[in-house]
């Protein structure tokens, strides 16, 4: 593998990221915004492992296995906070849950 | 080549994510996605991460994720709902050009001047990264045990109907 592209996986770890973030922006279903959520993880860990590559140390790998633990339990914690919500208001839109706005 | 190619396929998929309107072809091709990414953990010699993306992520959260669709019905509930308006499509575009554009600075200082270092036997395999993780990690490992059975808990209480 070639070092010299390692600025072109940087750059797609950007692009999904930002893709991640119009999702939470944009979409109103509160399962698809945890959807693009996990793509946003997904997109930081690519950029730990890229970087783990070019510093050649084992760090950022560590630091991305500490994230996929992160990402399991917010994902089981966030859907059981919809399945809750769906049981009250039979919706999942995010529009709708306003029992905490001001 | 097999970058580009994996490249496209992942940009590409992340769009149909956050577009589509129907939640199970979100939740199927955000398991491309991971996927993708999978096949660039590999590129970048880290095969154990590749293989816990696989397992983990595009196997047991999006199970979870397509379970949760299937079982509130979703598909159908999607059908009766407005598209996002215009103004907050043209706002949230001007945003992400904008955000790009702050990441792209961010990360143009690293971009260039890499020697190609020589990999080390084993980096990136099971036993590099075990090693390190029970040694100068052995603390937030046992930490995220915790949190693994709080996330449990939580999820258990929340989702039970009465206590």
């Amino acid at each position: 593998m070639n070092l010299e592209i390692a600025h072109y996986y940087l750059l797609v770890s950007a692009i999904i990221f930002t893709i991640g973030v119009l999702g939470v922006l944009l979409r109103r279903s509160a399962i698809i915004i945890l959807m693009s959520i996990e793509l946003m993880l997904n997109a930081v860990n690519l950029a730990f492992v890229t970087f783990s590559r070019i510093n050649h140390s084992l760090d950022g790998q560590i630091f991305v296995f500490f994230i996929m633990t992160v990402a399991a339990a917010e994902a089981v914690v966030g859907l059981a906070i919809v399945i809750a919500i769906f049981r009250k208001k039979v919706s999942t839109d995010v529009d709708e849950i306003n029992l905490m706005k001001w | 080549m097999i970058f580009a190619i994996t490249a496209a396929v992942a940009i590409l998929s992340a769009i149909i994510v956050v577009t589509h309107r129907n939640p199970v072809v979100c939740a199927l091709s955000l398991v491309v996605n991971l996927c993708c990414i999978a096949v660039f953990y590999l590129l970048l010699n880290a095969m154990f991460l590749a293989a816990i993306q696989v397992i983990v992520y595009a196997g047991a959260i999006m199970v979870l994720i397509l379970f949760v669709i299937m079982l509130l019905n979703l598909p159908q509930m999607e059908r009766r709902r407005e598209p996002a308006g215009l103004l907050q499509s043209i706002l949230g575009g001007l945003l992400g050009v904008l955000f790009l554009y702050a990441i792209g600075r961010a990360l143009s200082g690293y971009s260039r001047g890499f020697e190609a270092m020589p990999i080390r036997e084993g980096f990136g395999w099971t036993e590099s990264v075990g090693r390190l993780l029970f040694t100068n990690y052995f603390y937030p490992f046992e930490v995220i045990s915790l949190l693994l059975i709080a996330a449990m808990i939580g999820a258990i209480i929340l989702a039970k109907r009465k206590i």
